[in-house]
């Protein structure tokens, strides 16, 4: 218990909390726009995958992590025009779509993986982001500490509440989303183009979830493996139903799988005598446990998984 | 979430008619087959030369078409599953946890039994659909009494359900004297019968139960009270409430059925074919079947044949990747270009409706 208590109350294990949040605060801030404006996205799993994999093969391949972020933004954007043609222009059903989506990033990643990287005897490692140093942050007490080895991704994810909260609160592209996604009725009579809010309230989720998964390969282990995100997408889902919808309770959200990732893999080190299964699955049960005891449906925007219909 | 929405642009797989719900998949595969063919001529493959290898591995010989077959069994079951509970308004996305739990008991069961001729399969069966129905059952009750929407619930359940799995064939159930994650051989009394051989492909007695449960549930579907008042709660909860019936049992029941069809697939499978359980034995079987589901028009006679050609694709990818190189994975985008050619197509269909 000792050996326990001694593991997590050191500053690597808040490190460790910090890196295990990041794929999921990026995809989980970024799904609030989306949500916010009706537009569900259960294919964040789908485009964390892509977007870990193909920041891996150009950091790979152009031994270019910053290169490879650039990229991974352009796909994310791509992404997220192809699940907003399919939600919004087309009116298809948006967890069909998605789950269409999951397939289509779990089998395209596979096969380019192997097409382009081949089977190897060693996992091929790509160059990954460098650690940033902050003059300013890297000099507060303890925050400096467990800030000191993070690459940018870790940056941008830990302001993208502060940004996001700002954003929904102050500007009137904020309070566009949310018009949209309440009542697109109101918003369309007010002026409002439902349709482009909600494609660029999508496209911004498609980048995000694409950086999120660019934290697991450039931003983390540095190689890529099929079907790496293993839910962290469902999970990051998870988060935003669980934050309510807003910035800081999605960060919470994210910090407490965050905690209990970086908590199973402190157990690991450990090396106490239980299956890394029992470990592994912790995240899942966690995040279960959080979605029966914390209401939800309630918050959620009205016109949530409606399709905006215009009628004369 | 609005899962009401879900059901109802469901409804556009919907298809109460066999020979629509026959038509559907191919058509859907065809629009798959023809964009994966411009991935294999990227590769600089000829993609008739590649797709001829994929339909010979999958039906050119007896011996592959007795593989396709043996996909054929689990595609069903778990397409089956997700057919159920859809025609109850809702989306079973856990057939994968549900058949690795399901596989997991059934061979705990056969391991531990010592009974005589048949019984030692037919009791891990059982047993093993007991357990995977509860394990769906969980996602039913939390949806119906605290209104969690069950499909972020069944998929979390899957990852559970996996290692939960893994952790077993890795302690208790783990072979003596062996490093690798498998359960010891499940004993011969214990197998299921074979009902055709052919030189070392055994085909087993599971694929007669897909059969029957599929003509089962078309019957109860369209022809019983019980088959009315399922149908009825997805198509409007208010109404059914209204009209009577306990809406929340029936979703819980459709549910825990729905879980134990899926665990056979895990079960037979283990029972008539490996004869061990071994780690991550059949991944991807019980996301299939959403595919085979949805490809299938929702209907069980069109989930059959949905099943076996995704059996097909899956058995003949195979041959294809020793002869061409073209990676297995590629079955998935194949599937993925299909459910979205339907959404879309469908889409635009409603839209022209619409319009005109």
């Amino acid at each position: 218990m000792i050996d326990i208590l001694l593991a997590i109350l050191n500053i690597s294990f808040l490190q460790a909390i910090v890196n295990m949040s990041t794929p999921l605060l990026l995809a989980a801030i970024g799904d609030i726009y989306s949500e916010r404006a009706g537009v569900l996205n259960i294919g964040l799993e789908g485009m964390m995958l892509i977007g870990a994999f193909s920041s891996f093969v150009i950091s790979y391949h152009f031994n270019n992590p910053y290169m490879a972020l650039i990229v991974t933004i352009i796909i994310g954007f791509g992404l997220g025009i192809f699940h907003a043609f399919f939600t919004v222009t087309l009116k298809a059903d948006q967890v069909i779509t998605a789950l269409g989506e999951n397939i289509l990033a779990l089998g395209l990643t596979s096969t380019l993986y192997r097409i382009i990287i081949g089977v190897t005897e060693i996992q091929p490692e790509c160059p990954g982001l460098p650690v940033l140093y902050i003059p300013v942050i890297n000099r507060i007490p303890v925050v400096g500490d467990i800030m000191s080895g993070s690459n940018i991704l870790v940056y941008i994810a830990f302001l993208m509440p502060i940004i996001t909260y700002i954003i929904f609160e102050y500007t009137s592209f904020g309070l566009s989303i949310k018009a949209v996604g309440e009542n697109p009725k109101a918003a369309d009579s007010l002026g409002i183009n439902v349709n482009v809010i909600r494609y660029i309230a999508v496209i911004i989720s498609g980048i995000f979830a694409a950086l999120g998964g660019a934290s697991l390969t450039i931003g983390g282990l540095k190689y890529f493996f099929d079907n790496m995100t293993a839910g962290r997408g469902f999970i990051a889902f998870a988060a935003v139903i669980f934050g309510r919808y807003t910035p800081l309770g999605v960060f919470v959200g994210t910090l407490l799988f965050g905690v209990s990732d970086a908590f199973q893999l402190r157990l690991q080190t450990l090396g106490i005598q239980l299956p890394y299964h029992i470990f592994t699955s912790i995240p899942y049960i966690v995040t279960l446990l959080v979605m029966i005891f914390s209401r939800q449906t309630s918050f959620s925007p009205k016109a949530l998984g409606k399709a905006y219909v215009r009628s004369s | 979430m609005s899962n009401r929405k879900l059901i109802s642009f469901l409804r556009i797989f919907e298809k109460d008619s066999v020979i629509e719900s026959v038509i559907t998949p191919i058509i859907g595969l065809i629009v798959g087959l023809l964009i994966v063919a411009i991935i294999i001529l990227l590769q600089g493959v000829n993609p008739i030369t590649a797709y001829q290898e994929l339909i010979f591995g999958a039906i050119g010989t007896k011996i592959n078409l007795f593989s396709t077959l043996l996909k054929f069994i689990p595609l069903s079951f778990t397409g089956l599953a997700v057919t159920l509970a859809y025609r109850a308004g809702v989306f079973n996305i856990g057939a994968e946890g549900q058949l690795y739990i399901g596989a997991l008991v059934a061979t705990w069961v056969a391991i531990k039994v010592n009974l005589p001729f048949y019984l030692p399969s037919l009791l891990a069966l059982i047993s093993g659909t007991i357990v995977g129905g509860f394990f769906a059952f969980i996602p039913a009750y939390l949806k119906v009494e605290k209104g969690i929407n069950e499909v972020l619930t069944t998929i979390l359940m899957n990852y559970v359900g996996i290692n939960i799995m893994g952790f077993s064939v890795n302690s208790f159930l783990m072979e003596k004297g062996q490093t690798a994650p498998q359960s010891p051989l499940i004993e011969r009394s214990a197998h299921l019968p074979i009902i055709a051989k052919l030189e070392g492909v055994h085909l087993h007695i599971g694929i007669v139960l897909v059969f029957v449960i599929a003509f089962l549930m078309h019957d109860i579907f369209w022809n019983t009270t019980w088959g009315f008042e399922i149908r009825s709660v997805s198509i409007n909860i208010e109404a059914s409430k209204y009209g009577g019936i306990n809406v929340k049992k029936v979703i819980m029941i459709v549910m825990f059925v729905s879980g134990a069809i899926a665990s056979l697939a895990g079960s037979t499978e283990v029972l008539g074919v490996q004869h061990r359980l071994m780690e991550n034995f059949m991944i991807g079987y019980g996301y299939d079947g959403i595919t085979v589901a949805l490809l299938g028009g929702l209907n069980p006679l069109g989930v059959l044949v949905a099943a076996f050609f995704l059996g097909a694709l899956r058995n003949g990818a195979y041959s294809m990747q020793i002869a061409t190189g073209i990676p297995i994975s590629i079955i998935y985008v194949v599937q993925a270009f299909a459910i979205l050619s339907i959404i879309s197509a469908s889409a635009l269909y409603k839209k022209f409706l619409a319009e005109n």
